[in-house]
């Protein structure tokens, strides 16, 4: 028979302490984002004037300096440059077929670190976040409680959310919940 | 859960990340000038719904947002085979042609 769940008392700014002990949240430093769509044929001119080499593998990203391609989809990368350099001018001309949007504004990142990081996420996400399954670098477009988001592996214990800017809050919150769950656990 | 697999990713993914999207192999007609409002019906509204393997589109919605067909067992819900749109319909068994 399941055993009943008792009330915790939970005292005041539990919530912020928690969260600091196995868990960072905070935002990512703004940058700058193109939503890029390319067929297989013009992938090999968008690397070039990107200055990355677009990943051709599910769930791969590619990073030179502060630019980084991640794989979305068999023709879709989101692309990410931390440094602020501009990415639509150089692609303006390339002749090769694509499209190539600035969401820059559209997106929040999230920065989630430490050692609860990946329970965290898992907290709202469903895939498998293990190591083997989503390695150093892994990238995927899915789903975060009721949001969709974009989660990159930049290491071992730390993630970056990319959410719509409108999302963003919720995303925060559902996070801190969850950090201080997984801290108490 | 279920986990499917998706044919563009190349792994198993959870349900939620997917939408269902009817039946596949659908072909859209070339002539529907000439057609009578039976048949038309018949192309828009008129679904087999057998019991057993059926075909369906579903989409990667919350992933690479492709869309892929896949053949389900609507006794046990099982997967039985997904693959990439515009692929030929397998051959299984249990499956009405």
């Amino acid at each position: 028979m399941a055993e009943p769940i008792g009330t915790l008392r939970r005292p005041a700014l539990s919530d912020k302490r928690a969260a600091r002990d196995t868990v960072s949240i905070k935002a990512a430093d703004p940058c700058l984002r193109v939503a890029l769509r390319a067929p297989r044929e013009s992938v090999a001119a968008v690397s070039t004037a990107l200055g990355v080499a677009l990943p051709s593998r599910p769930k791969m990203s590619g990073s030179d300096g502060a630019r980084s391609a991640l794989w979305l989809g068999p023709d879709e990368w989101l692309v990410l440059d931390q440094a602020g350099n501009e990415m639509l001018p150089a692609l303006a001309k390339v002749d090769a077929f694509h499209s190539a949007v600035d969401v820059s504004h559209r997106n929040v990142g999230i920065i989630v670190s430490g050692r609860g990081a990946a329970d965290v996420i898992n907290a709202g996400c469903p895939q498998d976040l293990s190591l083997t399954a989503f390695h150093v670098g892994a990238c995927s477009r899915t789903l975060l409680g009721k949001i969709e988001i974009v989660l990159w592996r930049i290491a071992e214990d730390e993630f970056r959310i990319e959410c719509w800017r409108s999302f963003a809050d919720y995303a925060d919150s559902l996070l801190r919940v969850a950090a201080r769950d997984v801290s108490s656990s | 859960m279920l986990l499917i697999r998706c044919p563009y990713c190349e792994e198993d993914r959870p349900e939620l990340e997917f939408r269902h999207a009817g039946e596949a192999h659908l072909v859209r007609p070339s002539n529907m000038d000439a057609m009578s409002d039976a048949e038309f019906e018949r192309f828009l509204f008129i679904r087999q719904n057998p019991k057993g393997v059926v075909f369906e589109r579903w989409r990667h919605v919350h992933g690479c947002a492709r869309f892929f067909n896949a053949a389900r067992d609507t006794i046990t819900d099982k997967f039985v085979t997904t693959y990439k749109a515009g692929e030929p319909k397998p051959t299984l068994e249990g499956a009405e042609e």
